[in-house]
């Protein structure tokens, strides 16, 4: 696209939302829609959408996608948790429990305070997000999310934050925007769960104050036909915390894309997804895009990403670890592995590494191919049923980025999940 | 195996010795020769000049306009890791030829002997009993044919009567033209389109010579080829095009060097080199660039815009690049394979160092097209001073390619904290049947290993030189002898005053 198609297709895009006005974001918003302007938004033959047609996120209109009638119980309904319940991107304060807990402040973007501490944060690390690579879909969250939860956290919350999104109609284009802090020492877990709209446009900002521990476990739901980009923004402080992991079944379009700093020494930043794609049923196509900046003495970052591929799914890997000058010490690992269940499947991978200090230990692997015949063949002559012996290998194959969850219950969670949907695609 | 330790200890010692009686760069003298330059600039007079002054076929002119038309509408590539200062390509002679090729010489004895000097002093006899100077010769005479080019034109090419008894053709790729016209046809561009690329495109329109080779099928090449490239002459572009083709069963090995005068202004030199292997048959190409890095402050030196491409053409063809880039102030070069065969092989070995302001942005494509289609990358990157070294590379599978195999490996070694490594991989799987590995490493140069070094007597520059000279060693392993010798040597040589 030239720059004159970009702006009018930006100018387009703009006309069909609806930019809350006033509020303590006002002026973050107005900044945003500059920032916004003098990008334009993406087109097929930038860089960064290099295997991610960007056409659908950039479009007026979502393209319908049906919701799935809930046929098991939903995931993490079993644990003790504080719920924050979206339909189609609107609140449901009915479905949602009392939004006070001790050691945390919950609010929401909607209806918060003019004087709240989100205000001077909110959009922040978005914006200092853009640096070297534009991301203009997080700027348009910015400018037009129109709800989103407020969380600072103070202490050491007795449960996990859930927050849970439900797709019902067949046109929802939802934009939310959550901005998170833990203050120095604090803790908190927070899960996501389900898919929140027909085409969903996601922002998190994380600010992972000194000594805090992040834990973020997210599911994001089983529906065939939704597209979804969201945004992961995270700054974390000396000795502190952020752990990421992301379980992705289904969806014609999904693009994750995480954004961390390492601004304090001795900080350490996990990030890890499992996407399990079939494309029989329409198709699968999904993106996780991990960008990581090591900015201080001796961080760890690590980033580990699977991809279980079947009928023509494809699956796509950005990842760079950029370690800039001064950044002595640093541990960088990046690990993405694609296992293509059949022949139409493809991978497509750009593992990076960008490094201006000498001190460090960074390295990145990336592995491609089929099941190993000889592991089934093993599996089988131990009477295991050739079906089963698959699902056991994609399982093992899954097993380090599921590893990367602490909580044992959250694990299980997951795991649970995995074995019914290997269960379901069988074949 | 025995004989390997024995070859790596002995160049060991050389590297010290090197390390210790050399000044940095070796090859930075000139040659005081007369010379006849086109005029300064880029326009179609100066292409149907350059054409008018290779005697070449109306064919030939129409091909380098349609370049030269299509170029002017080009803008250069910004996507690599690289800060190129704007070139002005109106600055630049496009031809220069030493005066006394004005007479095309019929044989090296009726060559001037000043240029012939020339390359005696860089250790390139050319003389046709001679091998590569400062090589005992091994058992059995091991013969290298060789082409110079200097500046704009071949000076020579020894051992063309020894090759032509063998069926192979090796001139310059002027002669070529004129003689065999109906192989430069078929093959010239084939590889390298004139579209491919900005200075693929400048070099379609302005290549001055180059070297030609052809094997025919079923041969054998008696000996290894070279070609060494000097640039000589001030505001001076190379644009050299090289084409080799590798008839069905053939094989050939061959060597390619370059170096330059050290100079404050910078100089451009964008080659093409185009190989064509077809079934069954086997190329291997090694390059030592030694171009003028510049000086310790960036300034002057050589900028590398190099496209080079194999294609394997044929079921089992193979190629296998290896090159050892240690100088130029700005590499951007990135040889490649079209594997169309169906169980065609392509490798690809390199080192890249860059020391003080030097600046590298190189790696490999390897397409997979044909069934069971193998590849493997080794790249070692080495970044001292305040230098950038980026590998860039592409492993694409397509659909078709079942059964391929990639094995990628790229390890960088930083040596000091104000230069940067960087590696930019790009992989496309489309099949399942086929396996794709990659692995990549940053570090620096080990404390252990160094102290070690110190304790059995080296000093600083040594021990590094050493270390390095281990990190690089499965590249080494690739080259043909004389060349390993010369690299090692080189890699020591291009990082000095990177310690201390």
């Amino acid at each position: 696209m030239t720059i004159v198609e970009k702006a009018s297709a930006l100018d387009a895009r703009l006309g069909t939302l609806l930019v809350p006005a006033g509020g303590f974001a006002a002026r973050a918003r107005r900044d945003a829609l500059e920032r916004l302007t003098a990008m334009g938004l993406p087109g097929r033959r930038d860089e960064y959408w290099r295997w991610t047609n960007p056409t659908d996120f950039a479009a007026t209109e979502p393209k319908p996608a049906k919701a799935l009638a809930e046929d098991e119980a939903p995931i993490f309904g079993t644990l003790d948790r504080l719920k924050i319940v979206f339909v189609d991107g609107v609140f449901d304060a009915a479905a949602s429990d009392d939004l006070a807990l001790e050691g945390i402040e919950i609010a929401r973007l909607a209806d918060a305070p003019d004087v709240n501490w989100a205000s001077g944060f909110y959009g922040t690390l978005e914006a200092a997000g853009q640096v070297p690579v534009k991301r203009p879909f997080a700027t348009l969250n910015t400018v037009a999310a129109t709800d989103g939860v407020l969380i600072r956290v103070t202490g050491k919350p007795s449960k996990p934050v859930n927050v849970i999104y439900i797709h019902k109609s067949d046109r929802s284009d939802p934009i939310l925007h959550h901005c998170i802090r833990l203050e120095p020492g604090a803790e908190l877990t927070l899960l996501e769960n389900g898919p929140a709209g027909a085409r969903f446009n996601g922002v998190m900002e994380v600010d992972v104050a000194d000594g805090a521990r992040f834990h973020h476990v997210r599911a994001q739901g089983r529906d065939h036909d939704p597209r979804a980009i969201t945004h992961i923004f995270a700054r974390i402080g000396a000795e502190a915390l952020f752990k990421s992991f992301t379980l992705t079944v289904n969806g014609v379009l999904t693009r994750n894309e995480c954004v961390l700093s390492l601004i304090g020494d001795d900080a350490v930043a996990h990030v890890a997804g499992a996407a399990l794609g079939d494309g029989a049923k329409d198709a699968f196509h999904h993106d996780d895009t991990v960008f990581i900046t090591h900015d201080a003495l001796r961080g760890e970052s690590r980033q580990v990403f699977k991809k279980v591929l079947k009928h023509g799914a494809q699956g796509i890997f950005q990842g760079k670890i950029l370690v800039k000058p001064g950044a002595q010490k640093t541990d960088g690992y990046q690990i993405s592995q694609s296992l293509l269940m059949d022949d139409d499947c493809q991978f497509l991978g750009k593992p990076e590494l960008e490094i201006y200090a000498d001190d460090v230990k960074c390295s990145h692997g990336s592995t491609t191919g089929a099941i190993d015949e000889t592991a089934l063949f093993y599996l089988r002559s131990r009477g295991v049923p050739v079906e089963e012996a698959r699902a056991l290998l994609v399982l093992s194959f899954l097993a380090d980025a599921i590893e990367e969850i602490e909580d044992e219950g959250l694990k299980d969670e997951i795991v649970s999940r995995l074995e019914s949907w290997l269960a379901r695609h069988r074949d | 195996m025995e004989q390997q330790i024995e070859v790596r200890e002995g160049v060991d010692r050389e590297t010290i010795e090197t390390v210790q009686n050399m000044g940095s760069y070796k090859y930075g003298w000139e040659t005081e020769i007369e010379m006849d330059y086109a005029p300064k600039g880029l326009s179609e007079d100066i292409v149907r000049l350059i054409s008018a002054k290779n005697d070449e076929p109306e064919w030939m002119l129409d091909w380098r306009l349609k370049a030269y038309r299509r170029w002017i509408t080009m803008t250069p590539p910004t996507w690599a890791l690289l800060d190129i200062p704007k070139i002005d390509f109106q600055d630049i002679y496009y031809y220069a030829r030493p005066k006394s090729m004005e007479t095309r010489p019929t044989s090296l004895d009726e060559v001037d002997p000043k240029l012939l000097a020339t390359y005696e002093k860089l250790g390139i006899p050319l003389k046709e009993q001679a091998l590569l100077a400062g090589v005992t010769a091994p058992e059995g005479e091991r013969q290298v044919a060789v082409d110079a080019v200097f500046d704009s034109v071949s000076v020579g090419t020894t051992f063309r009567e020894k090759l032509a008894e063998a069926g192979v053709i090796f001139c310059s790729i002027s002669e070529a033209i004129r003689e065999h016209p109906e192989l430069v046809k078929k093959y010239l561009g084939s590889v390298v389109p004139q579209s491919d690329n900005f200075y693929a495109t400048l070099n379609s329109a302005v290549f001055s010579d180059g070297s030609f080779v052809y094997i025919p099928p079923g041969v054998k090449c008696p000996m290894e080829l070279s070609t060494y490239f000097r640039i000589n002459a001030e505001n001076t572009g190379q644009f050299e095009r090289t084409l080799i083709i590798a008839d069905k069963g053939a094989y050939v090995s061959y060597l390619e060097g370059c170096t330059a005068p050290k100079r404050d202004t910078a100089q451009l030199h964008a080659a093409v080199v185009e190989i064509v292997i077809e079934e069954d048959s086997e190329v291997k190409y090694s390059t030592v660039q030694n171009w003028f890095p510049g000086d310790e402050d960036g300034k002057g030196g050589i900028y590398n815009f190099v496209t080079k491409r194999a294609d394997c053409r044929g079921d089992r063809a193979k190629v296998m690049w290896t090159q050892v880039e240690t100088g130029s102030a700005i590499t951007w070069k990135y040889p490649s394979c079209l594997l169309r065969g169906n169980d065609s092989q392509g490798e690809f070995y390199s080192i890249a160092i860059a020391n003080n302001m030097q600046q590298a942005d190189t790696g490999t494509k390897m397409v997979h097209l044909g069934k069971n289609t193998r590849s493997r990358i080794v790249s070692k990157g080495i970044s001292a001073g305040r230098a950038q070294n980026t590998y860039r590379g592409l492993v694409s599978i397509h659909p078709k390619a079942t059964d391929s195999r990639n094995y990628t490996q790229c390890d960088s070694l930083l040596i000091g904290d104000k230069c940067g490594a960087h590696t930019v991989p790009y992989i496309e799987v489309k099949n399942n049947s086929s396996r794709v590995e990659h692995e990549a490493t940053t570090s620096k140069v080990d404390d252990d290993q160094l102290f070690y070094c110190r304790t059995r007597g080296m000093d600083e520059e040594e021990a590094v030189a050493l270390v390095v000279n281990g990190f690089c060693r499965e590249v080494l392993q690739a080259l043909p002898m004389e060349f390993a010798m010369e690299a090692q040597s080189l890699v020591a040589i291009s990082l000095e005053g990177s310690v201390g």
